[in-house]
């Protein structure tokens, strides 16, 4: 196997968006997940000597990941004691509901729905990184983020007809590469 | 207006539709061919699920102005 280079120049664009869906499940905060992947990133620079290359850039950045979230659990542990408590009241009239209503709420999403819609995600961006960085740019845009088309085309200075052939190809090579690597297993 | 449209087309309608941007007679037509043609019945039962599966994937992405952010910081830090 050739030996894994590091290249931070292009960390950001393809890697920021695994690490911070990675870390947003486990810490669930927006504001936190963000300040991990940048402290992820900027430790990652730091230690780039200690890297051999026997790991993949990603692999290698999630090492770093895991660490900076345990450390963050241990520090929000050690600060336990003085947690606030908060208690929700409920409108009168409703009361009675409350049992079922919470009942609901457990069923509706269990830990481990939540793992396996994280590790989805995962593989669906891991799957974004065979194709061609712009283009993967774009797909996100329009797929997750939502961008309508005018904009994405302004942005990137293309026409509409361009814009549908990448979309195309990139749904083809994902449809492909989930295929093999999650529905299967 | 032709009723008839080729797979290249049928495929293009079927993407914009999974964006809800293929009109209502473009869906129709779409309908129509899918009909008759199993290479398109594939590439649109393929297509549907691609995007179910995103949507119950609930990704999210960093916002852009704080990748800006990190990367500006990322290239201070790599020449200092």
């Amino acid at each position: 196997m050739a030996v894994e280079e590091l290249h931070p120049e292009n960390w950001v664009d393809r890697y920021a968006d695994y690490l911070y869906n990675y870390t947003i499940v486990r810490v669930n905060n927006h504001e936190i997940a963000q300040d991990l992947v940048s402290e992820t990133f900027l430790a990652g620079l730091k230690s780039m000597k200690h890297f051999k290359g026997e790991a993949s850039e990603r692999t290698w950045l999630i090492a770093i990941l895991k660490r900076k979230i345990i450390d963050y659990y241990r520090k929000i542990n050690s600060a336990k004691g003085k947690a606030e408590v908060r208690i929700q009241f409920r409108d009168t009239e409703n009361e009675g509901d409350w049992l079922e209503e919470q009942v609901e709420d457990l069923s509706d999403k269990t830990a481990e729905d939540l793992m396996e819609n994280e590790e989805l995600g995962l593989a669906i961006l891991k799957c974004l990184d065979s194709i061609n960085e712009k283009q993967a740019l774009i797909f996100k845009m329009k797929t997750i983020d939502g961008v309508d088309t005018e904009t994405i085309c302004n942005e990137f200075e293309i026409t509409p007809s361009n814009l549908w052939v990448i979309i195309h190809r990139a749904r083809k090579a994902l449809a492909e590469c989930l295929e093999a690597n999650w529905f299967k297993s | 207006m032709k009723i008839k449209i080729p797979c290249d087309e049928a495929n293009h309608i079927c993407d914009k539709s999974q964006y809800r941007e293929a009109t209502f007679w473009e869906k129709l037509r779409l309908n129509i061919h899918l009909l008759y043609c199993k290479a398109c019945r594939k590439y649109t039962a393929q297509n549907q699920r691609l995007t179910q599966t995103i949507q119950d994937a609930h990704l999210k992405s960093l916002p852009d102005k704080e990748k800006e952010l990190l990367k500006e910081r990322l290239h201070q830090e790599l020449n200092k």
